[in-house]
Parts: C-alpha cells; structure tokens; sequence
C-alpha cells in the first residue's frame, strides 16, 4: 500500500439506518414474535457489535405464514398482471429511494465492503425488481404456454452472502408470476429482508403476500417440508441443496436449487493481460470470494504463468482491507466466524497438501471475522483446494497448455456454475464456451450479473434458472385446457 | 514478454526489435492486448476512491506542483507569456505556502520570454517544437524547431508523433523521428512524446504507441495535444501508466506520463493521482515523472486549496486569471 499518498478514512454515515433493538417475523403484513418466543441476535461481522435481537421462527411459525400466504395467494394471483406490475414497480422505486440507507444495512450486518453494497447489490436489486415487474402482464408472451398460471405458494430460503439480491432474486419473479411467499432469510443476516418487508407494506402490498421468517436451518427445512408449499426455491450449499432435494422428492413440489461452485477462469496466452488481472481479482475477491459463482480455480497458460502472477501478485498488493463502511475498502469482513474456521481450515489442507499459499502484506483488523486474499500455486486437480468450495477469498492457480487441456479441467469438478474466458480472439471464445459445462461463461470479464440474463448450474451446482425470461418458468405451470396443475 | 533480471540486457535487447517495420510490428502487436470495457470498467471504479481531509490536501498540492501551465495560443504575446510565467512560481499571490507548477508550457518562439519569467524558481520551460500540433512538417523542420527551443533555454521538448505514418503502420519512420528529436534535445532538455490518442484511435494503438515511444527514449509520454476532440481520458491514462510499468520492469529504464487536455477540475485531477498510485505506484508520485498538461485546471486547484485552509468558497475572483 502506498505511504506516500495514505487517502483518509471515508466512513459513510450510519446515520442513513436506523436499526431498531429488535425486529419481529413479517407474518401477514405485521411484524410478531416467534410462536415460542425465541429471539437470536445478528452481529457486524466487521466489529462483532450486536445489532439488533430478531425474533426466531420454529415450525408454528411456518405453519401462520404459510396459511397466510395461502388465503393472499387467492386475491394476488386473480389480480391482472399489469395491477401486480404496479406493486413491483412501487417496490422497484422505493429501494431505490432508499437504497443508500439499504447499502449501509447490508454492509454492516453482511460484512462487505460499501462500494459492492451501493455500486452493485442495491442497483441489481431495483434492477430485477423493474425487470419482472415488465414481466407481469406480458407471461403469456414469455413461451410458457399461452395461458401460464402461478403454483401457489412459494417458499424460498436464502443465504448470507447477497442478503438483499438473493431476495430480490427470489421475490420479484415470483410475485410476477402471481405467486406467494414465504422467504426465511440467513440467520447471520436478516436485517435487509425485514428491512425489505417495512418496504412491502410502504408499497401497500396486500397482507401476506410476503411474509419473511428469519431463523436456522430448522426453519428452513420446516418451510421445505410443509405440505401447502407448492414450489421451493433454495440457494445455498450443495449438501443443504441435497437435503431439500430428498425432501421434496415424491412431492408434486417445484424445485429449483442454485448450490456451489468452483469456477474456472481460463488465461489464453493472448489475454488481454491487464484487464484479465482485474478479472481475476473481481472473480475471486468480489465479496470476499464468497460468492458461489467465484472464479476459485484460474486456469492459466503455462507460457504466460510467471508474467501474470507477478502481475496478479502486485496487484493484490494494492488491495485494501478494513472498515467495509469505509468507501475506499476492497476487501471487507468475512461474514460470520463460522464461516472464518471453515475457510482457516481449507486452507490450512491446502498447504498440508503442498500447495504454496502465497498473501499481501496486509493488517488485519483486531475485531471481527477476518481473511487475508490467498494464493495457491502450484496446484494440481488433484488437491482439495482445486475441488472443494472455499467460500472465502482463496484463489487456486492451476496451469494448462492447450485449449482441450483447459476445457478438460475446467469440466472436471463436481460443479458447474460459472467459467471465465480470457483471451484476444474471438473464435477461441466462441469455441471454448460452447465446450464449457457452467451455466454462466463470461468472456473477457467476470461476475457480471443482470436481471435480462439467466444464472444458474449444472452438476452439484444445482438446476433450474433465475433471471431473465427463464427465472419465470420456476414460477409458473404451464397451461392446459383444464387449467390443470 | 519476459522479466528479464538484467536491466541493461533487456534494454539492450529491445533495440534489435527496431530493425525493420516487420519486427518492430511484430513486437508492438505481440503486446497484450486491451479489451477496452475491462480498461474503462477499472478507470471508473478507480475514480470512485473517497479521497477527503489530509489526502485531499496532500493532492491538492501534489497536482499544483505537477501542472504544466500551458498557453498555446496563436495570439501569445511576450506580456502574457510573463504574466503565466508569474503565477507558474506563485500561482496563489495571497498564500505563498503554494508550491510552484512544474513547468510552464509556450511555443518555441516564446521560450526565451518564458524562460526569463521564471528564472530563479524551480519551474522549468516546456516547449512545444515538431511543428505542434499537426506535425506535419519535413523532419528537418522539426529537428529545427526542437534545436530552436533547446537553444533558447528550454528545459522540456514536447514533441507530436507523426500520426500518419503510426496508423500506415511505418512504425520504424515514427521511431527514428522520436530518436532523431531525442538526439536534438541534447542532455538539457528531457523529451515528452505526444501520441494524440484521440487520433489513434484505438487502446491497443495506444498501448503500442507507448511502447514505440520508450523504445525511442522518450522521458514522458503523452496523451495529447489539447487540440482534439477527445484529449486526455482516464482510460488511456490508465493504459500508458500500465505501459510505463511494464516498462521499468522489463528494462529498468522509468518514463514519466503526461495526460493533458480536459482535465479541468480537482476531483478529476485527483481521480488521475490515484490511477497513478495504484497502478504504476507511489515512485510516480511526484513532478518528475507524472505531469498535468492543463490551463484551467490549476484555478480550480487554488480554488479547493483555499477552501480547504479557510472552510469556505472564495469564487474565481480571488485567483489570477492567468
């Protein structure tokens, strides 16, 4: 990091939030406690200062929040599509109004840094909220049938690392379609979704249209399990994801799961180098690498090996570590200390492996849950570094020297999500995509995300898509003569 | 490329890629390319670093002191040469806390004026010479015009690049006129290589552009005259601060930047220092090797300054129009 010109800190205020001592469960338009009373507290990953006390939902409480979804799913989904519209669009504008004071929220109850809240989680979020709010009144044009009706009720349990996104994910396609929801949001981060349910009865949606259930996994597989449930959404980790998946087999459920990864980016010799570090970088320390499409696994041309890691090692350098408030801040907390020992203790195996782990000088923060960007090289497929979903901002470097070479151990995981492409020619793009088994490649960039574009996996990393005209699908039965479902 | 640990053979090297126009294209277009949404992406996410307090005040004074303060008009005149000359050593007459520009920028036939108005201070002459702007002139009328100015005191040549003949792709014709001024520059005066990005149009000419110049022995590249349409742009400063870093690491040899035209503010001025701290790092970070080519911009710099130290605005009534 530079001494010459040290920039000063640059808080943002968190006088735009005003966190309340305690929150309830959103059930039908109110805020109420949890049937038996239970209450968890959410910390700041950052300063592990408790921010607020949340009321718990157990299994009663799924139970009221389904029969509510249940009895509002009559008048939502009779409602015209271009009525429902509104709603979403009211919702679409009120984040955005508000979405300084959504940014900082997330970022302190998420860990992340604030240029990623504001520059990238809250403008995605109105973005796919605006995006399906289009949709509403346009389904039978969406190549579902010519008359798609909504399954019922929803319910969706969402993770920790893009609190608000994955709501909006999750919420917007489903209210379009004419569905219900129950959301239980991660029990390290409910504050956005509760936040967000403040936003649905200033937008006037009608009661129980969404109701948001913070709690554990219990709650989670309650949600899954209940019989009145008719789709299930679910993001998060692939041994939840296959939990679900058994509990939902034999059912006339719905289901879509969006589960790990190990992306792949792959670093032709001709790359664009300088923007390919930067890719690089995006790809893996984007939210702390936490993301499930992170591009933990780069796959570089031997000959062009030394040049970019030289590369890639100057440029970490220059990230910066600390206060996730402060808008300078690249690289914030980890989100939970949970999650801190599972990232220590895969790496710590990497290096028992023989991989050489390689970090920046960097200080680490005395409080909170903290991770210095990491690098192994001299990987193989064979280690458990180059398999298993780190999580955390670890980056895997792995060499090839032909393009069927890296298509072969791009492909060989468990996974499937996400790929990178980096090179100058475009024929070796377009040939290199087509062999690629991810549900998203990007070329030439890396985690780049919108609302008009379809995610979503293959393999352990799930099935079904979100986003784009094929995130209705999830939401809708197609249509037949007898309206059957 | 490699990284060769040899400096002086790597340098060395390098010159056998000028032998002809084949093997210096096949080396300028055997450079990385730039995939131009990646460079712009990484520009605009620079330029939202928060710099606030102390930062502030510390670019503020760095930018001054890097300002070329330029007239290139045809209408100069000896009283106005004097008078950009003045503000160059004390550009705020009411606080002498400010440090000086860095240079002062005239056309040749000015030099001696300039010279004369800022004898006794640090700021150095920089001229225009090479038949600024166009460059369109026999190579001899060039060479005369650099000797011109070097004769009359000038500390700095900036020089155009024959524009034409880069995109014909006469790479070696580009390359021996820079040598050539190089060699008419004699040891006093350092030599700044203006590519005038805005006509060659592309990042990855750029880029290759950057490379030609250093190759040729420029002290200074530079982004543009001023007298185009698109001049200066954080991206292709960006790119020129990442050229001139693969430069040192390549060849040892370090090479200054010089954005210029249209940057006219000091939140823009400070989105340029921090391209520069972050990528070609802190040992740019100062008037040797990275300068602003801009008139308006300094006003604006006085300006902030004197909020900063007094908490209010002043307005442009209480800076020197020139």
């Amino acid at each position: 990091m530079a001494s010459v010109f040290a920039y000063a800190p640059a808080p943002e205020s968190r006088g735009v939030v005003d966190i309340a001592p305690s929150y309830g469960l959103f059930i039908d338009g109110e805020f109420v406690e949890a049937a038996d009373g239970k209450v968890f507290k959410t910390v700041s990953p950052s300063t592990e200062e408790v921010l607020s006390e949340v009321a718990q939902a157990g299994e009663a409480d799924v139970e009221r929040a389904v029969k509510a979804a249940r009895k509002a799913f009559e008048k939502w989904s009779a409602l015209p599509g271009s009525e429902r519209a509104k709603y979403l669009f009211r919702i679409a504008r009120i984040i955005q109004e508000r979405s300084r004071e959504l940014a900082v929220l997330e970022t302190l109850d998420n860990g992340k840094p604030i240029k990623e809240t504001r520059d990238a989680d809250l403008p995605l979020v109105a973005a796919h909220f605006f995006y399906y709010a289009g949709w509403a009144d346009k389904l039978e044009h969406a190549g579902f049938g010519s008359n798609p009706k909504p399954l019922g009720v929803a319910g969706q349990v969402i993770p920790w690392n893009f609190p608000l996104l994955m709501l909006a994910w999750k919420i917007a396609p489903a209210l379009a379609t004419g569905n219900t929801v129950v959301l239980k949001p991660a029990e390290t981060t409910p504050l956005s979704a509760l936040f967000f349910a403040d936003i649905c009865r200033q937008a006037g949606l009608p009661k129980g249209v969404v109701n948001i259930l913070p709690g554990y996994g219990d709650a989670g597989a309650a949600l899954v399990a209940h019989p009145d449930v008719n789709k299930v959404a679910f993001t998060g980790s692939t041994a939840v994801g296959k939990e679900i998946a058994r509990t939902v087999a034999g059912t006339r459920k719905k289901l879509t799961l969006e589960l790990g990864g190990k992306g792949a980016n792959i670093v032709f010799d001709d790359a664009p180098i300088d923007q390919a570090v930067e890719g690089i970088v995006n790809g893996i320390f984007f939210n702390q690498g936490q993301v499930c499409c992170a591009g933990s696994r780069l796959l570089v041309q031997e000959s062009i090996q030394d040049e970019l890691l030289d590369s890639l090692k100057r440029r970490l350098s220059t990230l910066r570590l600390g206060d996730p408030l402060d808008k300078n801040t690249d690289i914030g907390a980890i989100n939970s200390e949970e999650q801190l020992s599972r990232i220590t203790t895969l790496v710590e195996q990497g290096e028992a492996e023989g991989a050489e782990r390689w970090s920046p000088a960097c200080e680490i923060p005395t409080s909170g849950y903290w991770f210095a960007p990491t690098l192994f090289t001299n990987v193989t497929q064979a280690h458990r570094i180059a398999r298993d979903e780190v999580f955390g901002p670890v980056l895997s470097v792995l060499t090839f020297r032909t393009p069927d070479e890296a298509v072969a151990k791009a492909n060989n995981t468990p996974y499937g999500l996400s790929a990178g492409i980096w090179t100058e020619k475009g024929s070796r793009i377009l040939a290199v995509a087509g062999k690629l088994r991810a549900g998203v490649v990007w070329s030439n960039t890396f985690n780049k995300f919108d609302p008009t574009s379809p995610f979503g996996g293959y393999k352990e990393s799930g099935f079904g898509r979100e986003g784009a005209r094929h995130g209705l699908e999830a939401y809708l039965a197609p249509s037949s003569p007898e309206g059957e479902r | 490329m490699t990284m060769p640990t040899n400096a002086t053979n790597a340098a060395h090297a390098l010159t056998d890629v000028t032998a002809s126009d084949s093997t210096l294209r096949r080396f300028l277009h055997g450079l990385p390319g730039v995939d131009a949404v990646g460079l712009e992406g990484r520009a605009a996410s620079l330029g939202t670093r928060s710099i606030k307090t102390t930062a502030k005040a510390y670019a503020i004074d760095l930018a001054i002191s890097m300002v070329d303060l330029t007239t290139l008009e045809g209408a100069d005149t000896p009283g106005k040469v004097r008078a950009l000359g003045a503000k160059a050593v004390h550009p705020d007459p009411t606080d002498r806390t400010t440090p000086a520009t860095a240079a002062v920028c005239v056309y040749p036939d000015m030099v001696a004026t300039a010279k004369e108005a800022v004898a006794g201070s640090s700021v150095k002459v920089a001229s225009v010479a090479t038949a600024f702007p166009a460059g369109r002139a026999a190579l001899a009328v060039k060479l005369a015009d650099v000797r011109d100015a070097v004769a009359a005191g000038a500390d700095e040549i900036d020089m155009v690049i024959d524009r034409g003949a880069f995109l014909a792709g006469k790479y070696v014709k580009v390359y021996d006129e820079i040598v050539a001024v190089k060699e008419a520059c004699g040891t006093s005066a350092r030599l700044k290589v203006i590519f005038e990005t805005g006509e060659l149009s592309t990042y990855d000419n750029i880029r290759r552009a950057s490379w030609l110049g250093m190759l040729a022995g420029a002290d200074f590249i530079k982004t543009s005259t001023g007298k185009v349409a698109v001049n200066a742009t954080p991206a292709n400063t960006l790119l020129m601060l990442e050229a001139v870093r693969d430069y040192r690491a390549q060849t040892g040899i370090q090479v200054g930047v010089k954005p210029a035209g249209g940057i006219r503010t000091t939140k823009d001025a400070i989105k340029f220092l921090v391209l520069v701290n972050e990528t070609a790092g802190e040992d740019w970070l100062d008037n040797h090797w990275f300068r602003f080519g801009a008139s308006s911009l300094l006003n604006d710099l006085l300006m902030q300054r004197q909020k900063l130290a007094t908490g209010r605005y002043s307005g442009p009534d209480y800076v020197t129009v020139d």
